[in-house]
């Protein structure tokens, strides 16, 4: 099996126009799947390139296919026609070279193991001797401001903080790719701001390539270097927005009152309507 | 009053009721009715018990309450003790069982009193009800002058018992050591693992599941005979019969088990690129194993049931099936129900050490865990 290879140049050009190296080639992508009496098309015709350090935001209603997109990515599943590469590889050698890390809906945390046995699951499948995996995990934990909880259960910790482990989970065998699929929908507003903060400085820090699935606005203009705003039936790509250009690399709260940020929100707000006119 | 006391329920009038009891026959003696204070050591006995109630407020604790109406309660289920053992016939003794009903419902509050306290005390409170009951079967046994066939009482059950030990040992190794402990092992064990089997290959599951309804619902008393004639008398036979009756309990709750690990669980182990074996060690077997105590438990009395009721089908001279089994046609029945102690206490303990097991192995799961 080839070792991570650059993919070649895309026929889709990223929005930088130096080109950087393509992580994730997404090209006429359709999923469709046989319900009932009729078949539902998830995915229809999708094609997306993603940039090495770009942070994207898969926005849309429910049902525009946009956690099954992350989820082809991610080999969770199998799309019906279309190509798909990760650092250059199919899906499934991605995923067995553990090239992601995958930030599910819910924190999907082990309850019979502490905190940190918790962050050193994927590296002890990856087989990394126990003190190194000890000590990656504490360094993650205390990336995503948990030092202190290693010996806790995952019970006895809030919902936010929960959902911080799973991060550092991911972020724990240092992959090049970050799937986050609405990682803090279930969480309150406050808790949801606090950990937006603290996921752009950690992308900052860590230059991870990040495709993030939500369904807020304000939390897409924020954080994304790229917005995708996608429709459902069937699911598809409405509008690809680059909000790098306006708005800086580093953010505070504060952004979101800028006229920068209004105006990249109401692109995005506009494109979802339009998404929405097309149904009933 | 202290702010304790204050917190502390009022007693229910009930066991007054041990009040009236001057008023009937306390005891009988060579055909003669006696009233309290014809007998002075009775008379002490119920002067305490009414003595503990009156002064119940005077412990500041709950704690201390219930060891003083506890002293009342003793009094009381010495009394009739006392005077058996003195030659009394208590049979018509009506005053006598007043006092002892009061003194019972005053147990109860005693009961409720330690249910309330923390600290080790707590566990106090089922050893006295358990005392309480063996207290009651011998007093009431031994009061209405029950014969022994149909229920012997408990000091005659411990005199068997010692007079018996050795044998009783016999038949414990034989049956439990031996029989219970190897079918245990095989029919759990071999249910554990037909269960990964049929998780591997699901058209086993689909053609095991029925044959496991069908097999659970043969009498243990059809095939225990079947059994003997195919494994001879020795313990082979026994651990058959277990080995039917524990398998398909285990091989359902595995796979029950199994199967409860969540999909986005198993994602996540699938994102990590990890195969079959791994997914069932570091995931599904942990979110098998309350399952699993669950098949453990089940069968952990099963497996006594069995080898009992197996060993009156044929066996070496030895065994608890086969003491009562020959006892009870001897009308033996202390040593019959001797042998139910033996049994009864190992199908608790056993059950108890599972039991305790699984609160260590699975502190984890909702219904365990402590903040």
């Amino acid at each position: 099996m080839p070792a991570a290879q650059p993919a070649p140049l895309t026929l889709v050009p990223p929005a930088a126009d130096t080109a950087p190296r393509t992580i994730v080639d997404i090209r006429n992508l359709t999923l469709t799947y046989q319900a009932a009496d009729h078949p539902v098309y998830a995915l229809s015709d999708v094609s997306l390139s993603i940039a090495k350090g770009d942070f994207i935001s898969l926005i849309g209603p429910s049902g525009c296919g946009k956690t099954t997109l992350m989820r082809v990515v991610a080999d969770l599943e199998q799309p019906t026609s279309g190509e798909v590469t990760v650092n250059g590889m199919t899906p499934e050698q991605a995923r067995l070279k553990r090239a992601y890390g995958y930030v599910f809906q819910a924190p999907a945390l082990y309850p019979w193991r502490t905190v940190e046995r918790n962050v050193m699951l994927p590296l002890e499948i990856m087989g990394m001797p126990k003190a190194d995996r000890q000590q990656r995990a504490r360094e993650q934990l205390d990336l995503v401001g948990l030092s202190g909880f290693e010996r806790k259960f995952p019970w006895q910790l809030s919902g936010g903080m929960q959902q911080r482990v799973s991060i550092a989970r991911a972020l724990a065998f240092d992959p090049d790719l970050l799937l986050m699929d609405e990682p803090f929908g279930a969480l309150d507003e406050i808790t949801r701001d606090h950990l937006n903060l603290q996921l752009t400085r950690l992308w900052l820090s860590t230059r991870k390539t990040c495709i993030f699935v939500t369904h807020s606005i304000a939390e897409a203009v924020f954080l994304s270097t790229r917005i995708v705003v996608m429709s459902p039936r069937p699911g598809r790509i409405l509008d690809v927005i680059d909000c790098d250009r306006d708005l800086p690399r580093e953010r505070t709260l504060d952004i979101r009152e800028s006229p920068e940020f209004q105006r990249i929100a109401h692109r995005v707000r506009e494109g979802l309507m339009e998404g929405h006119s097309y149904d009933d | 009053m202290s702010r304790s006391n204050m917190a502390r329920p009022a007693m229910a009038p009930w066991p007054l009721v041990m009040l009236a009891a001057p008023l009937l026959p306390f005891a009988m003696l060579d055909g003669a009715a006696l009233y309290l204070p014809q007998i002075p050591v009775a008379l002490a006995l119920f002067a305490l018990s009414v003595a503990t109630i009156l002064a119940r407020r005077l412990p500041a604790s709950a704690l201390g309450e219930a060891v003083l109406l506890l002293v009342g309660v003793a009094a009381a289920y010495a009394a009739p003790l006392v005077l058996l053992n003195q030659g009394h016939a208590l049979a018509q003794a009506g005053g006598l069982w007043l006092y002892l009903a009061g003194a019972t419902l005053l147990l109860w509050r005693v009961l409720a009193l330690l249910a309330g306290v923390t600290g080790p005390a707590r566990l106090a409170g089922p050893a006295l009800f358990g005392m309480a009951l063996v207290l009651l079967w011998e007093i009431l046994t031994r009061g209405f002058q029950v014969p022994t066939i149909l229920l012997p009482p408990p000091s005659l059950v411990a005199t068997a018992f010692a007079a018996n030990a050795a044998d009783l040992w016999d038949d414990f190794r034989q049956t439990v050591l031996i029989s219970v402990l190897r079918g245990y092992l095989i029919g759990c064990g071999a249910g554990f693992l037909v269960a990964i089997l049929a998780d591997r290959v699901p058209f086993l599951a689909r053609g095991l599941l029925p044959l496991g309804n069908l097999a659970s619902a043969v009498p243990v008393v059809g095939i225990a005979p079947i059994m003997v004639m195919w494994f001879g008398f020795d313990w082979q036979s026994k651990a058959a019969v277990i080995v039917v009756m524990t398998f398909f309990p285990m091989l359902i709750n595995t796979l029950a088990g199994l199967q409860s690990a969540e999909r986005i669980q198993l994602d996540l182990m699938r994102s990590y690129g990890a195969g079959y074996w791994r997914t069932l060690a570091m995931l599904r077997l942990p979110c098998a194993l309350p399952f699993l105590f669950n098949g453990l438990k089940i069968n952990s009395t099963l497996a006594l049931i069995g080898a009992i009721v197996a060993e009156f089908f044929g066996t070496p001279v030895v065994g608890m099936g086969f003491r009562i089994s020959t006892q009870v046609a001897r009308m033996n029945l202390d040593i019959v129900w001797a042998t139910i102690a033996v049994a009864a206490l190992t199908g608790s303990l056993l059950y108890g050490a599972l039991a305790l097991a699984e609160r260590h192995v699975t502190a984890w799961h909702p219904s365990l865990r402590k903040r």
